[in-house]
């Protein structure tokens, strides 16, 4: 535990986690995955699917806490999750699923993040009205109104059809920029992640452990076709070289 | 319309039978809808049906509050639910009769009773149907809910019941006809008014004017609650289904 005071990094150091599957049988699904975040930093995890992408997510995200090692969130702060299911309520419209969520959000702010994400004729609408696309943005709405110190995104783009990823892309952009806030988000797609993040952590095949951490020198700005591309070389030989590459 | 056509039907269906049996076994329905103004402009119509109506109500709203919050503890609750699953059953299978006879004779011939006995009739019936619908909340919207600390009340309000409600409409339906069937009994056995004492006055006496005059307003009332009540509330908790792309 840190000493009393307020604590704005996120540290997580998570040295085992393995999973007990219905059949009673035991798989190591993390291994010594390590890293400190500051405020303001946006962070990708890139992995291959199943790698346990997720299952990280979750347990920093507090709704698993069986697992070897130390989480420790911003202290005091609030945390927003962007699932991969929309997750939101059904049976309310879509601004009384924000408000239910973030009481306190002023009416402006709910106003430009409306407007940043294209969402202002579908306030009234029931979440059963909206395209994937759309209620995608309703949780991302949703999780900025709490005005959060930690974002996880959990393959907030899956699914999504490519002219809309990279409007959101830009959206996410405009709303990370403004904010003093922790931002990590997990995806299988490389280019996704160098166009967002600052730092792309590198997981191996299960059990994922940290292969690799990429520091991207000039985040979020225009990049020229060869340095994405190595960028992403970067990042595909790293999950090449992993130790235990058999394979998800 | 057709259903004014069937009433109507029925209305002469009763005349005809009314008519071979004869009024001492069955009176025509305009006999009955004399006796039943009579009874009306005594006042006694009214007295016996309001307090049947408030016993219905008193252990209605007991029974549904008691089973809806049971109902959920066990569905959300391994343990609650093992503990509480063989008293459900001992009251499922439990007699109505028994239970109001048991209730009179060890609480005495009184309001309590009467209202405790109907209540815990309808009580195992609601928890049964609550624990379904807490089985099937989404486990996905309570981890949101977590991770976005939504405070319980909160939570209960926007998250839980909306899950819980299409449940408790279908308890509350099922519940209040019940109930109402089992207050004549316990009025019947054990109190000195209501549609259920009337119905055994009528009955001592082989009045069948008086337990028609008395029987069919209460039908009529239940129905009308059924009607204007529970299915406007059934189809106003499911409003955001019929929103759907």
């Amino acid at each position: 535990m840190s000493p009393v005071g307020a604590r704005t990094r996120l540290e997580v150091a998570v040295g085992a986690k393995a999973y007990v599957s219905a059949s009673g049988v035991k798989l190591a699904t993390l291994e010594k995955i390590a890293f400190t975040l500051e405020t303001g930093a946006v962070a990708a995890i890139v992995g291959p699917s199943g790698c346990g992408k997720t299952t990280l997510l979750r347990l920093i995200a507090g709704l698993d806490a069986d697992f070897e090692g130390h989480i420790a969130r911003p202290e005091p702060g609030r945390l927003a999750v962007v699932f991969q299911e929309p997750r939101l309520l059904a049976w309310r419209t879509v601004e009384d699923n924000i408000r239910i969520v973030a009481p306190d959000v002023a009416d402006a702010q709910l106003e430009a993040s409306f407007e940043t994400l294209g969402l202002g004729e579908h306030r009234t609408h029931f979440p059963g009205e909206l395209s994937l696309g759309l209620a995608r943005r309703v949780a991302l709405a949703r999780a900025l109104a709490v005005n959060p110190t930690l974002l996880l995104l959990d393959e907030p783009f899956a699914s999504l059809d490519g002219a809309t990823v990279l409007r959101l892309i830009e959206e996410i952009k405009t709303l990370v920029a403004a904010r003093p806030m922790i931002t990590l988000f997990v995806t299988h797609d490389i280019s996704t992640a160098i166009s967002l993040a600052d730092r792309v952590f590198v997981l191996s095949a299960r059990p994922a452990t940290l292969i690799d951490e990429i520091v991207i020198a000039k985040p979020r700005q225009p990049m020229s076709a060869e340095a994405a591309s190595d960028f992403a070389r970067r990042i595909g030989d790293a999950a090449a070289r992993a130790p235990s590459g058999q394979g998800a | 319309m057709l259903r004014l056509v069937s009433l109507a039907f029925f209305a002469l269906a009763w005349e005809i039978g009314a008519l071979l049996a004869g009024a001492r076994r069955l009176p025509g329905p305009l006999a009955v809808l004399a006796r039943l103004f009579d009874e009306a402009a005594s006042g006694a119509l009214f007295f016996h049906l309001g307090v049947t109506l408030a016993r219905v109500a008193a252990a209605f709203t007991l029974a549904m509050a008691i089973g809806a919050v049971i109902g959920v503890v066990m569905g959300r609750n391994r343990v609650a639910d093992k503990l509480g699953d063989p008293w459900l059953v001992l009251l499922l299978n439990l007699p109505a009769l028994v239970i109001v006879v048991l209730a009179y004779i060890w609480v005495g011939l009184n309001e309590v009773a009467a209202i405790g006995a109907v209540a815990l009739n309808k009580i195992p019936n609601a928890v049964v149907m609550m624990r379904e619908g807490a089985r099937a909340l989404d486990a996905q919207l309570d981890e949101m809910a977590e991770v976005f600390r939504i405070p319980f009340w909160r939570r209960m309000r926007h998250v839980l019941a909306p899950q819980l409600a299409p449940y408790f409409a279908a308890a509350a339906r099922s519940g209040l006809s019940l109930v109402w069937k089992i207050v004549l009994v316990v009025e019947m056995l054990g109190r000195s008014n209501g549609v259920g004492f009337q119905i055994n006055v009528a009955f001592q006496l082989f009045d069948m004017q008086l337990l028609l005059a008395y029987a069919l307003p209460f039908v009529g009332v239940m129905l009308g609650v059924e009607t204007f009540v529970v299915q406007p509330f059934e189809r106003n908790v499911s409003r955001w289904r019929t929103h759907a792309a």
